[in-house]
């Protein structure tokens, strides 16, 4: 077990710094450059640029430019180009932001997601089945962005649901507990909408991996010697069922960041996703690479979490 | 679909007990029963149809024409007649309505829908055309000549490595990076897309080999002394096709959506070209005024999408043997 576990770290210390190199050479390569964001600036002369160029480093070879983001990184001194801010405070700030977002969505996905799944495993071919199928396929074809903006527009005009930011502006003098509430109100669409396509997949995962083990021997052997129905169902499939599901908590953790650019950007909350989007509009490299460096860091560690409660929980798996 | 499931009802064709039914017609009676991928199927058929038509008409007849600017005729609701005195007559839509309104420069969205479905469809099945090639190819290699050494370690490993280290980007993100500093070109999305969503079908393709390259029929093909291009192409990847259809159809669901979120963001396919997903995207400023020119792309899209998702769904039901029984 520990081999095991020293010998993936290692492993995946090696593809992380393998990632970091691939997205600095495709960041730097590509064409586009953080002196050419303003290009019509009539005040932008020739020697501006090169003074940027040479304080971003622009002009060294790659590999030094790689090095440099190296150095600055590990000892928490990499600045942004845009607005010379220290990357990781900005970074972490921004995801304290995302954060409850992401924790409301995932819980909204698996409370949902697992009762119909279920359900719909339980009475396969029924009314129910079908619809629930029908509505899940609907969910994941709809653009995002299009169901958001009908969410909006109805529960704007019937509920009066907060849909822009994360607080109201001008209440910070307000009791804590208002602001707190303000808070979880402003919380409630958008965790919803990023929650919708989790829930549609999720659930179809659920049912199909409940129809695999409902015709499985020991299932019928717990029918046949006159078990309740519902001990059956809970007691023996479910359990067996949640086993996949128990590794996912692992690959949850990159959805931090990958997942949430269209959403912020709707609901314009000031997150981790927005901050990637806006770093990308101002070509400023240092916070591209570090987001995608911290997405790495969350796959891998995501990716042996998975294997490691796999192997806690089913007893039939070795690590070796 | 498998020569050996072919060559069982072959052989047994005496006994009146089994139906003698070849892999086609029993993919066929498995897939019509499924009536909401039957649906699908034929709303791919007639998107097919509107595709290529839109492609000819917009291209070549006027009328059609996806481009001509009618400023006096902006916001008109669907179903409205151009104003004649304003508009000539050969710049008049076809019917003589805007089937779909028009848009803020007064163009007919009935044609730039039209224009539209062939950019969207063919940026679905280019990019999958490029993932669907480079997961078969880094797969097959993976899977065939896994034990091979290269320096120091097997091409396997190599292989595999890499996807792990492709896995490891927030796919959207990436993308976005990508798109974002690329110029703006409706190729580059294209291309981005597919180089960024081979995995999946390099690993089905890893797998499937390598429980392939085990089987009777592959060990009697090597006997005969096929060469190894004939076995690879002709014997083990039409086996090993099922799973990476049934991926391509849901990808190209998958790039159409993510086309139209990179619309949404500003780094979808630029203004010449009308996609659906731009369309939308343009239409969310007039939500109020037009809501025309929202609803339709949008509902377009969600159709479309779930056809393809639909057929996905039913042709996984149809190749997959395991699934049969139940």
């Amino acid at each position: 077990m520990w081999a095991f576990i020293i010998r993936n770290v290692l492993q995946r210390l090696v593809l992380l710094v393998i990632v970091s190199i691939v997205a600095h050479s495709v960041i730097h390569l590509a064409p586009g450059e953080p002196s050419e964001v303003d290009p019509a600036n009539p005040r932008m002369k020739p020697e501006d640029i090169a003074r940027i160029r040479a304080a971003f480093h622009l002009d060294d070879p790659l590999y030094l430019q790689y090095a440099y983001w190296v150095q600055d990184l590990a000892s928490g001194e990499l600045k942004s180009f845009k607005d010379s801010q220290p990357v990781l405070p900005k970074i972490w700030h921004r995801f304290l932001n995302s954060l409850p977002l992401f924790i409301c969505a995932t819980m909204l996905i698996w409370t949902f997601a697992f009762p119909t799944g279920i359900y719909a495993a339980m009475r396969r071919g029924a009314v129910y089945d079908r619809s629930s199928t029908f509505v899940a396929y609907a969910l994941i074809s709809v653009p995002g962005f299009f169901l958001s903006y009908i969410m909006i527009l109805w529960i704007v005009e019937v509920f009066g649901v907060p849909v822009i930011g994360m607080k109201t502006f001008g209440m910070e003098d307000a009791h804590p507990a208002f602001r707190l509430m303000d808070r979880v109100w402003h919380l409630v669409i958008p965790s919803i909408m990023s929650a919708v396509l989790g829930v549609a997949v999720l659930s179809r995962y659920v049912r199909s991996q409940m129809l695999e083990v409902i015709s499985q021997d020991y299932v019928r052997t717990a029918r046949a010697k006159g078990l309740e129905e519902d001990a059956v169902v809970y007691g023996h499939a479910l359990r067996n069922a949640l086993l996949p599901f128990v590794t996912m908590f692992g690959l949850l953790l990159p959805g931090l960041i990958g997942g949430s650019v269209i959403f912020e950007q709707i609901f314009a909350w000031p997150g981790l996703g927005r901050l990637g989007y806006e770093a990308i509009l101002a070509r400023d490299f240092p916070v591209i690479l570090t987001i995608n460096f911290i997405a790495a860091v969350l796959t891998l560690a995501g990716t042996l979490l998975s294997d490691i409660l796999y192997a806690v929980v089913d007893p039939r798996i070795r690590l070796q | 679909m498998n020569d050996s499931t072919f060559n069982a009802g072959t052989l047994v064709e005496d006994e009146p007990l089994l139906p003698h039914e070849t892999p086609w017609e029993e993919f066929v009676r498995i897939f019509t029963k499924d009536r909401l991928a039957v649906a699908g199927g034929v709303i791919l058929a007639l998107l097919l149809i509107a595709a290529v038509a839109g492609k000819v008409l917009t291209e070549w007849v006027v009328v059609f024409d996806a481009e001509v600017v009618r400023l006096p005729d902006k916001f008109l609701p669907p179903f409205s007649s151009p104003s004649a005195e304003v508009v000539a007559l050969q710049e008049e839509p076809i019917f003589g309505l805007y089937v779909f309104g028009t848009d803020e420069l007064g163009r007919d969205v009935f044609s730039r829908m039209l224009q539209g479905s062939f950019v969207s469809l063919s940026i679905g099945f280019i990019a999958v055309g490029i993932s669907v090639s480079i997961g078969i190819l880094l797969g097959g290699l993976a899977g065939y000549y896994g034990s091979v050494k290269l320096w120091c370690m097997s091409v396997d490993t190599l292989i595999m490595r890499f996807t792990d280290v492709m896995l490891c980007f927030p796919t959207f993100f990436l993308i976005l990076t990508v798109v974002a500093l690329l110029p703006p070109s409706i190729y580059n999305i294209m291309i981005v897309i597919g180089l960024t969503s081979w995995m999946g079908t390099c690993r089905f393709v890893r797998a499937e080999f390598l429980s392939l390259r085990e089987q009777d029929f592959v060990t009697a093909a090597h006997a005969l002394g096929l060469p190894e291009k004939r076995i690879i192409f002709r014997h083990m990847v039409p086996n090993a096709i099922a799973p990476v259809l049934v991926s391509a159809t849901i990808g190209v669901a998958t790039a159409i959506l993510t086309e139209s979120a990179l619309s949404f963001l500003g780094f979808g396919v630029q203004p010449p070209y009308a996609t659906w997903g731009n369309i939308l995207s343009g239409g969310k400023g007039f939500i109020f005024d037009a809501p025309w020119l929202f609803f339709i792309p949008g509902i377009a899209i969600f159709i479309v999408v779930l056809a393809f998702n639909l057929v996905g769904e039913g042709l996984r039901e149809a190749m997959n043997p395991k699934l049969r029984s139940r």
